[in-house]
């Protein structure tokens, strides 16, 4: 069933199914992500989380900050597990051998919504081969990857969504090296082309935008993919006041474009048809500048020798946003 | 011997527990009894197990900590879905208060306030809230 939620007012109304006292850092965007997410739906929830911040701090023994079910599962295996959920819950479903309390939610029309939670590195690296195959066989859940574009809870390692000249440290700028020397992998791009009836990218300062792109995703059948940028104040070492500050200048700079792409396939297989749509357009966009400035993991950029980085980030973003605007005038 | 969880009751008893004493297979309850429909029950309504984090404390990782003035607030609820650790109390689409044993002074509400002057604001952990209240600024006239 779909919540009605027209406004911040109403959307306050909801009752958190995730607990506070758990052992994320301060101003960490996981968790605003997480509240976001869970509250879009009053339905019930299954979640399975893959290992790193997100997982690690909110089950610390002997503590649970979760209110719904939820699986403690590997790095690498979060999206073949919540697929696993979704076909033993039908599988039981069809058999009529749901527990009472859940099937009188189903007949009241409030299916189990089951989700995934991700690291970027769980995703775009460890997790990948699972993703990718749960996406292939078309298994009915969601899957929201945290993308704070780097392995956070084991010290800030890079992954493959790190993006160019960022310090991390396995990628350490310093008097040889700018930082990261790869471009980031487009993860939305990619999982679209499985085929997936509906794929977004969110932040976590776009509420609205995030809650509906949610809500869109719960209501088809098929697997989802949302890629949720989550500033994180250790690893990108902005203030943790500063959190929704950055994840804004993500937004309004186009170095995170919030879109949604909707793929419709035929009996066989086939995509007919695949539709991006752009779901928020800056009134005036920011240089990139503004955004690499605001997190000292880039601060390094800013030296002499580093500008032309800063220049290669601003070229890249602007060859991303014009092609999401032709794909999107394109109707493809 | 190795105890079932499910028969601990006092919170005390499970900080001296440790995890190697636990039945294998033992599952940590958020509740201590089944509540079928969490999203329909209020958290102040909610039996909480002594295994929920909800029951546990991080107020002491703070050094300064949000107070909240009524006086300017307009309900916007920005501080409300912004506040990672579920720490602003809001009821009926009103602003009530922090949530001072789960609030880790990360200050995102103060950030995201929009009110002239704010209803949110950053003070010392040892300071009064009352006396906090008598200090709080006048509107800023914009320049
Ligand atoms: C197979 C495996 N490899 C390595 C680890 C160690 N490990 C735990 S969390 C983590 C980092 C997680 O990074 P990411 O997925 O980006 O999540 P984040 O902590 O950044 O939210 C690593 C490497 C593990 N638990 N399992
Ligand atoms: S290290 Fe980053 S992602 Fe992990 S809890 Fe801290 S702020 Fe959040
Ligand atoms: S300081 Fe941070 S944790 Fe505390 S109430 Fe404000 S937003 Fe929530
Ligand atoms: S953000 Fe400020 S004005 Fe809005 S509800 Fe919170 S305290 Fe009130
Ligand atoms: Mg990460």
């Amino acid at each position: 069933m779909v919540k009605k939620i027209k406004n911040l007012k109403e959307f306050s109304l909801s009752n958190d199914r995730f607990e506070g006292a758990n052992l994320m850092c301060p101003g960490c965007a996981h968790n605003i992500i997480v509240r976001e997410v869970l509250n879009a739906t009053d339905d019930p929830i299954i979640v399975a989380t893959a290992t790193g911040c997100l997982e690690v701090c909110t089950a610390v023994y002997p503590k649970t900050s979760w209110d719904v079910s939820w699986l403690h599962i590997g790095f690498e295996n979060a999206a073949v597990a919540a697929a696993t959920i979704s076909a033993a819950y039908e599988v039981m479903k069809k058999k009529g051998k749901l527990p009472p309390a859940t099937q009188k939610m189903v007949d009241e029309g409030r299916e189990p919504k089951i989700v995934a939670f991700g690291g970027d590195g769980g995703t775009y690296d460890i997790g990948f081969q699972s993703l990718s195959g749960a996406f292939e066989r078309g298994h009915n859940f969601m899957y929201v990857c945290l993308d704070n574009e780097v392995y956070a809870n084991t010290g800030g390692q890079r992954s493959s969504s790190t993006p160019i000249g960022a310090s991390t440290s396995t990628s350490p700028a310093g008097s040889v090296s700018y930082g990261e020397k790869m471009m980031k992998k487009s993860m939305v791009e990619i999982m679209s082309d499985h085929g997936a009836p509906y794929v977004a990218q969110v932040s976590p300062s776009k509420w609205k935008d995030l809650v509906k792109k949610v809500q869109k995703g719960f209501e088809v059948y098929g697997p989802v993919y949302i890629n949720a940028q989550s500033a994180c104040t250790t690893e990108w070492k902005h203030a943790p006041e500063d959190t929704i500050e950055v994840s804004d200048l993500g937004v309004e700079s186009c170095v995170w474009p919030l879109y949604e792409i909707i793929n419709e396939r035929d009996e066989h297989g086939i995509i007919y048809s695949t539709k991006l749509n752009i779901t928020y357009r800056p009134k005036k966009k920011i240089p990139v500048e503004e955004y690499l400035a605001a997190q000292p993991r880039f601060r390094h950029l800013f030296k002499p020798e580093n500008r032309h980085i800063i220049d290669l980030w601003q070229k890249a973003v602007d060859a991303r946003w014009e092609y999401l605007q032709k794909r999107e005038e394109a109707g493809v | 011997m190795a105890k079932d969880l499910k028969e601990i009751k006092d919170i005390e008893e499970i900080k001296e527990l440790g995890w190697d004493e636990l039945l294998p297979g033992a599952a940590l309850f958020s509740f201590t009894e089944p509540v079928e429909d969490v999203a329909e029950v209020p958290m102040e309504e909610r039996p909480y197990a002594p295994t929920n984090s909800h029951e546990w404390q991080v107020g002491d990782w703070r050094v300064e900590k949000p107070v909240y003035n009524r006086d300017y607030c307009i309900d916007c609820q920005f501080c409300w879905v912004f506040c990672p650790d579920m720490s602003i109390l809001s009821r009926d689409k009103k602003m009530i208060g922090v949530v001072y044993e789960h609030c880790k002074g990360c200050g995102i509400c103060v950030e995201v306030c929009p009110t002239n002057p704010k209803s949110l604001l950053m003070f010392p952990e040892h300071m009064d809230n009352q006396e906090a209240l008598a200090m709080w600024p006048k509107k800023e006239e914009k320049k």
